[in-house]
């Protein structure tokens, strides 16, 4: 991210820069801290609004993450407040399925989940990660208990379509022979004195000495089959005990194939700050979130409200909806501002009074297709036959990869594994299948990777995220030229009326960004609120 | 998200990912998931575009809003709104500028004029789909 005035001012890397270099480490830290990088997200504590005028109204369109947490936030500081929400249940995005659910999407499929008792998979939001405070702190005050997720497994599998003979190779197994392989090849262009125009005789010792740490290489430098290379890699007979106990060591893979594969972004994937341990997941399914955001504010939320127009004047908003409970009952919501979560693909097709900057703003923004799939197997084949607790396999077939459940480890009986999670092409794919071939599909390609798939497998269900009456798409999908253009259009309060969730956020599509910009909507309406006569 | 663009040999008549791809966010950034081979443009509107607009190019609507249907759509007519609309996308819709070829832009548009009961004259060419080539990026945050 940078913009003008970044530029021109030092930038905050300079200026972190010439602190560590003044002040050392240490100094570096506090410095970070004070600023607010060290800490993730920006969320700094909750808003602590008070002291509205008595009796001033807000509606609160959409019962999502960033709806329910206004309408709390709201009461509290004294507003009377309405949520409508289209659906007959609360939470948005945030959701769980579990058997005996149904769902339907556009088109008209209609899938009822058949998973045993506690079992469930999450289609939209899976994992929280450390750096997302904002949320974590309203799970923690709302009484949702967090559990680890498994993120990054080094015995879960790479799989190519075009390196190992298509054969799924363990993440241990391709992640330490990338490293090998790049290190012995750093370390032997500094002994070939290939780099001495890069960097200073002491640099070039330390990095000879990083490489053979940092890589593994054996004492001639090399990473090659070994004890060094089988501690990372994996014995091809592992270590035991007694008489037999001595390990046999694994051959590395050919580089060739280690490039053919193409996997390094599998590795890279987990650098991301987005994607670092530790991460987080509700015990019992993602949903418990949206409960206990629910569980606050329940009774001002109005279920089955199908929003048709905002209006606004200078008096106050006037929502027109449908109480679809009711055989679709017009019926009409007056407060003196509105906050309004409504997905954009819905709202820009919706009757709404803003300005033409906003309304612009609002149909800037593509929603992203994605979608998963939850199957079911009778027994958790990849713990007991491959050793596999929770985490990622990759591969570059469609499905991209398979989640292991990270609760309910070692235990017997069904278990609901994510069998598929797709952006962009492979999204849109499978989105245009019924749920019946998307199962299929994921089935066949799922078998490559584990063999079991055909005789384990139970039952599934597939969520299109595009196909969701309710969002008509997974979450924004920003180009550099919208967020230039629009960003602040979208989110500016225009007269009586703020939009807040995920897309008026730059931490798009996580439920931090729901929670970040349901925040500070709120904290700029209440100003105006406050300072309105 | 680049897996599949640092492939150009294997992509040679792929969609291309890279430029579509969500960067950011809870979106298994580094796995988008690969297609096929898209030569015709029955093929395009299957693998890409009935997801929303349906098989049988009918759209749909959910709460309040929808995709629109194709057929008997006027705004067919001209074939300067349809390659806009693919390239640039259109509310809810993405951009497909970058994702798909001028060719598959051309061939879908081309489709879906003379299908679903619509008989719209005059062909597009991946040439003119070319000429009005924006740049869009993809944020990477």
């Amino acid at each position: 991210m940078t913009d003008e005035t970044q530029r021109q001012a030092p930038t905050r890397r300079q200026m972190l820069t010439r602190i560590g270099v003044l002040a050392g480490s240490a100094g570096l830290y506090q410095a970070m801290t004070s600023l607010g990088h060290a800490m993730g997200t920006d969320f700094t504590g909750p808003p602590n609004l008070s002291g509205a005028k008595k009796g001033t109204r807000i509606v609160v369109l959409g019962a999502g993450l960033a709806g329910l947490l206004a309408a709390y936030e709201l009461r509290k500081a004294g507003y009377t407040v309405q949520v409508l929400e289209f659906q007959n249940r609360g939470g948005g995005r945030n959701i769980s399925l579990r058997g005996g659910d149904t769902l339907t999407e556009l088109g008209g499929a209609t899938q009822k989940v058949n998973f045993a008792p506690g079992n469930y998979i999450n289609p939209g939001p899976w994992r929280i990660p450390y750096h997302h405070q904002g949320l974590l702190h309203y799970c923690q005050q709302f009484g949702v208990a967090l559990e680890p997720f498994l993120q990054l497994n080094h015995n879960a599998y790479v799989h190519s379509s075009n390196a190992f003979d298509g054969k799924p190779v363990r993440y241990r197994e391709y992640a330490s022979d990338f490293f090998g392989y790049t290190a012995e090849l750093i370390a032997k262009s500094i002994d070939q004195h290939k780099l001495d125009d890069a960097m200073t005789p002491d640099e070039l010792a330390q990095m000879a000495s990083a490489m053979r740490a940092w890589g593994g290489l054996n004492a001639e430098g090399k990473w090659a089959k070994g004890a060094s290379s089988s501690l990372r890699r994996g014995f091809d007979k592992p270590q035991g005990g007694g008489m037999t106990g001595a390990p046999t060591y694994s051959d590395v893979f050919p580089r060739s194939e280690i490039l053919k594969a193409h996997a390094w972004n599998d590795i890279s994937f987990f650098e991301r700050l987005d994607m670092q341990t530790t991460m987080f997941q509700p015990v019992g399914g993602m949903d418990n979130i949206g409960k206990g955001f629910m569980r606050q504010v329940h009774d001002i939320v109005r279920l089955n409200a199908k929003v048709s127009a905002i209006h606004q004047n200078d008096q106050g908003v006037q929502i027109q909806w449908n109480d679809m409970a009711n055989g679709g009952a017009a019926q009409t919501t007056e407060a003196d501002y509105c906050v309004c979560t409504i997905p954009l693909p819905i709202l820009s097709q919706l009757d709404i009074q803003v300005s033409g900057p906003m309304k612009a703003a609002i149909a800037a923004v593509p929603y992203a297709s994605s979608v998963k799939l939850g199957l079911e197997f009778k027994r958790r084949f990849w713990e007991e036959d491959e050793q596999i607790y929770g985490g990622i396999s990759f591969t570059d077939q469609q499905i991209s990869q398979i989640s292991y459940p990270s609760a309910g480890t070692f235990t017997k009986g069904p278990a609901v594994l994510l069998g598929g999670y797709m952006f962009g092409p492979a999204a849109y794919d499978f989105a245009g299948m019924t749920p019946q071939e998307r199962i299929e599909n994921a089935l066949k390609q799922g078998q490559k990777i584990h063999a079991q798939y055909r005789k384990e497998f139970s039952n599934g269900v597939s969520l299109a995220w595009s196909r969701m009456p309710w969002t008509l798409g997974c979450c924004s999908m920003w180009s550099e030229q919208a967020r230039k253009a629009h960003y602040k259009d979208l989110v500016a309060i225009d007269n009586r009326i703020v939009l807040a969730g995920e897309h008026a956020s730059y931490i798009g599509c996580w439920q931090e960004g729901a929670i970040l910009s349901s925040l500070d909507a709120i904290s700029r309406l209440h100003k105006r609120a406050m300072g309105a006569a | 998200m680049r897996r599949l663009f640092l492939l150009p040999a294997v992509m040679a008549g792929f969609i291309a990912a890279a430029s579509v791809t969500p960067a950011h966010a809870d979106t298994a950034t580094a796995v988008v998931g690969s297609l096929g081979p898209l030569t015709t443009g029955q093929q395009v509107y299957q693998h890409v575009c009935q997801g929303c607009h349906m098989p049988d190019g009918k759209g749909a609507m959910g709460a309040g809003a929808g995709f629109p249907a194709f057929a008997g759509d006027q705004k067919l007519l001209n074939t300067g709104y349809p390659i806009y609309i693919v390239l640039n996308g259109h509310g809810d819709m993405p951009w497909f500028s970058g994702m798909l070829s001028d060719k598959q832009i051309a061939d879908v548009i081309n489709y879906i004029r003379s299908s679903f009961g619509n008989h719209f004259p005059g062909k597009v060419t991946p040439e003119e789909v070319a000429a009005m080539k924006p740049t869009i990026t993809m944020e990477d945050n």
